[in-house]
């Protein structure tokens, strides 16, 4: 079986799987890194969401073989202390019902604020229809990018 | 009229308390039944025995307090709420409450259910008398010391004082409090004395949900541990013939593929591994009897509401005679499709078999019931079985059954492993366990321009309403009152999804009032408000509603969205309903972009009672409600041959961010004993849509989901 060099959260690791295995499933198997979420499979429901070089992707639909080149970033390399302001304006707005999907939603909204600092409630609420939140704390989750992007600006 | 009685709960049955090796002091409690008579509290922090008690709390000799939490967190934040329960009566601050989940993988013990709305309501009184028993003990150790009388004594955030002004903390007599026998009668505070109750409480699982750390099921391993993905009949009614597993044994890293009834489990050293496994399978299916279909439902379900075969859940005085005297009969039917509950986690589950025990861990809404089943199922002593719970990634209702579980049981007897079934998103919406199609038929009869009779008869798959539903609202407003229902059998497996029943049921009524309004050209709100003047000061012990609670929404809500007043292209719709001991109203606005009608808002008043954790509460709201828009707006499963049409989120259709209303929350100031939230905001919000589409677009919408039916109008159903 071949093995990947990835660089993940900053740090290295070498894992040894099919070429194919998606990235959602080397994070959550090989590495114990379960913040990363599955939900199904097929890149529509955003919970498997990770950075790839900064850009939000679908882990679930990636394979372990295309990002041996790439900086990935997964909810643990966030903040190791949910200090980040997206966390903090989380955590502020008390998004959260089940929880489960509320990782992707973190990761497409910090990636997201990066490329645009002062978003308009209607750019927000598209940037977001990636991710589904089966509780709909949606509300809430436009409540926090905006007091994210506030707290960033 | 039934409002909220509870047994009462003797405090003797139900705590003991022992001191603490390490200091402090421990109270050990049982929610909803009395612990055995023997048991006692264990002097070790380590020893935690849910067995006996299922719920502690700890008072450190700092003052500080745990409260080890047992309940099963699908999301609707009782670990937050029912603790602040404790704490208010313990007269502590929140700020030194730390709550902890009762510890994962050290001790066999069953907890309590998630489901119905009603982890707040029976814990109301149990565990504020646990705390204020708490209190008493602290307060009696305190006063023995000061050698005054226990009840000149008071306390505020965990401090004790006397008329002296002598100090005390908790932490300081928690050793000497220990040791005291448990009080019988304590008071519990006034609620405008409340310091905890009724403020804002974040959600106590918040930085490791933000952090990605372990908490659900699918987060769950064991060293050794095999993931298993399952082969199931493509089709309900489709049997296995027989399969071929070469390919599949030909992966590297599959362990090993079982056969279990009709279905194949194969057993990988990683979920990736297995699912390719499972694609590799050969399987040959049979049928012995007719796959059902959608189509042929409607037919079924329309012939049951045509038919004679009815079962009479209720009736009052003589609906035949008002129909036959009526001036006019309105007759409206509502149609609904299967819906699965697409929890965003997947339905999964560990089980290690061995000769000793059996032990599972996993997102399970009924620990105990699923345990005994697969104590059944294994033909093992109950005592051999233990069930662990994490956090569940949603519920709905889904994880009320424990099929998962005991698939998880069955591989691993099997295979000689312990293993974890893993399900794919198409597994879990191709092996639901949906909520059925239904069909009501609601009949008016009118008399002198009044609603004289009132006659609703409900066609369902598999299942009918439960016993409480037929006397909620209309029951007891109309004097000519019929609950009819009837059911078709299928093999297509149904169950409930949040708000059994009501969340169509409610949709029907309110949309049918609304319509017989403007027929009989009266105030749709006037209509409602004098129906509940009828049921006002009522004997009849059946009724579940209170007309007063339910009428005092119906006008917050008329003036807290400026009801009539909308702004010119804004059109509102009107609903409200009780279900889950809650009642509440609701009006939706919709607008107009490109002649297609968008949700913009929801105004929310409930009547909940006391309001625990108003930040808690309002998310509740806000999900249950925009829950409730969704899946009237876009849900629709069908089936063909047996099998769904539908198997992933790329054809299935939930409401995403772009879509959701705003939702407004007003709450009923109140002192009554709070009531739940998990899910009576859902049911009425897919009226007050209809409803405002009706008013926007003038098309009356009598089938969910709206997105297929809004676009033509369809004939009075």
């Amino acid at each position: 079986m071949p093995v990947y060099n990835l660089k993940i959260n900053g740090q290295s690791h070498a894992i040894e799987a099919d070429q194919d295995t998606p990235l959602l499933w080397v994070l959550r198997d090989h590495l114990d890194m379960v913040g990363t979420k599955f939900g199904c499979g097929v890149g529509q429901c955003g919970a498997c969401t990770v950075h790839i070089d900064g850009s939000a992707t679908r882990s679930c639909l990636l394979q372990v073989s295309m990002v041996e080149n790439s900086e990935i970033t997964t909810i643990e390399g966030v903040s190791e202390d949910a200090s980040h302001p997206v966390q903090q304006a989380w955590k502020e707005i008390d998004v959260p019902q089940c929880g489960y999907c509320q990782a992707g939603q973190i990761m497409s909204a910090t990636a997201f604020l990066k490329e645009n600092a002062n978003p308009s409630k209607s750019e927000i609420r598209d940037a977001m229809s990636g991710n589904i939140c089966r509780c709909a704390s949606y509300n809430r989750i436009e409540k926090a990018v905006e007091l994210a992007a506030s707290k960033m600006s | 009229m039934k409002n909220n009685i509870l047994p009462s709960v003797s405090r003797r049955s139900f705590i003991r308390t022992s001191a603490l090796a390490g200091g402090g002091m421990l109270i050990g409690f049982n929610l909803f039944q009395a612990c055995k008579p023997e048991a006692a509290p264990p002097v070790d922090i380590a020893q935690l025995n849910f067995n006996d008690f299922n719920a502690f709390i700890k008072i450190a000799d700092n003052g500080m307090v745990t409260i080890f939490s047992p309940n099963p967190e699908i999301g609707q934040g009782v670990k937050t709420s029912m603790p602040m329960l404790i704490a208010e009566e313990l007269d502590v601050s929140w700020d030194n409450v730390h709550v902890v989940q009762g510890a994962l993988d050290t001790k066999n013990f069953t907890r309590q259910v998630a489901g119905g709305s009603q982890s707040l309501r029976h814990g109301w009184e149990p565990l504020r008398q646990t705390g204020a028993t708490a209190r008493q003990m602290l307060i009696n150790a305190a006063a023995t010391k000061w050698g005054v009388d226990a009840s000149t004594c008071k306390t505020e955030n965990g401090v004790i004082s006397n008329a002296n002004g002598d100090k005390l903390g908790y932490g300081d007599v928690v050793k000497e409090a220990a040791a005291l026998e448990v009080p019988e009668n304590v008071s519990l505070k006034d609620p405008k004395d409340f310091k905890i109750i009724g403020k804002d409480a974040s959600n106590v699982d918040i930085d490791e949900i933000i952090t990605g750390k372990p908490l659900f099921g699918l987060d769950y391993k064991e060293e050794g541990m095999m993931y298993a993905v399952v082969l199931r009949p493509p089709s309900f009614g489709k049997k296995l013939a027989d399969f071929d597993a070469t390919e599949t044994k030909a992966i590297a890293g599959v362990h090993d593929v079982v056969k279990f009834g009709d279905k194949v489990a194969v057993l990988a050293k990683d979920t990736w591994t297995a699912m390719k496994g499972k694609k590799a399978l050969k399987a040959n299916w049979t049928s012995d009897s007719k796959l059902e279909s959608t189509e042929e439902h409607d037919k079924i379900l329309t012939g049951l509401l045509n038919g004679k075969e009815f079962n009479t859940l209720r009736e009052d005085g003589d609906v035949k005679k008002a129909f036959t005297a009526a001036d006019q009969v309105i007759e409206r039917t509502y149609e609904s499709p299967f819906l699965p509950h697409n929890c965003m986690e997947p339905m999964n589950f560990f089980a290690d078999v061995t000769a000793e025990k059996v032990r599972l861990v996993g997102p399970i809404q009924t620990p105990a019931g699923t345990a005994r089943r697969v104590a059944e199922l294994l033909e093992r002593k109950p005592e051999d079985v233990s069930v662990e719970m994490t956090r569940m990634g949603g519920g709905f209702g889904r994880r009320l059954y424990g099929d998962f579980a005991l698939e998880a049981a069955e591989i691993s007897k099997l295979a000689q492993k312990p293993i974890k079934v893993v399900y794919s998103r198409e597994d879990d919406m191709g092996a639901g366990i949906y909520r059925p199609a239904i069909k009501y038929r609601i009949s008016a009869s009118i008399k002198d321009g009044k609603i004289t009779g009132y006659h609703l008869k409900e066609a369902s798959i598999n299942s009918n309403m439960y016993g409480l539903i037929p006397n909620f609202f209309p029951a007891g407003a109309v004097e000519n009152y019929k609950v009819d229902v009837a059911s078709y059998d299928s093999k297509i497996t149904t169950g409930a999804w949040r708000a059994p029943y009501t969340n169509f049921l409610s949709f029907a009524e309110q949309s049918f009032f609304d319509e017989v309004a403007e027929i009989l050209e009266i105030d749709r709100i006037k209509l409602r408000l004098d129906l509940l003047q009828k049921v006002k000061g009522t004997t009849d012990e059946r009724i579940q509603y209170s007309p007063e609670r339910l009428e005092n929404v119906i006008k917050v809500a008329v003036d807290k969205s400026g009801w009539g007043k909308a702004k010119e292209g804004v059109y509102q719709g009107f609903s409200a309903y009780y279900c889950h001991n809650t009642h509440v109203a609701e009006v939706a606005e919709v607008v107009l972009e490109n002649d297609n009608p968008v949700v913009k808002k929801v105004i929310c008043v409930v009547d909940c009672g006391i309001v625990v954790n108003p930040l808690g509460a309002k998310n509740q709201i806000e999900g249950g409600v925009i829950d409730g828009v969704g899946h009237a707006m876009y849900g629709d499963f069908s089936f063909k041959d047996g099998e769904p049409q539908d198997k992933n989120f790329n054809t299935y259709r939930l409401i995403r961010m772009n879509e959701t209303p705003v939702v407004e929350t007003h709450f009923i100031e109140s002192d009554i004993a709070p009531t739940g939230l998990g899910e009576p905001t859902l049911p009425p919000a897919g009226a007050a849509v209809a409803n405002a589409i009706k008013a926007a677009k003038g098309i009356r919408l009598y089938k969910q989901p709206f997105i297929k039916h809004m676009k033509t109008k369809v004939p009075l159903g």
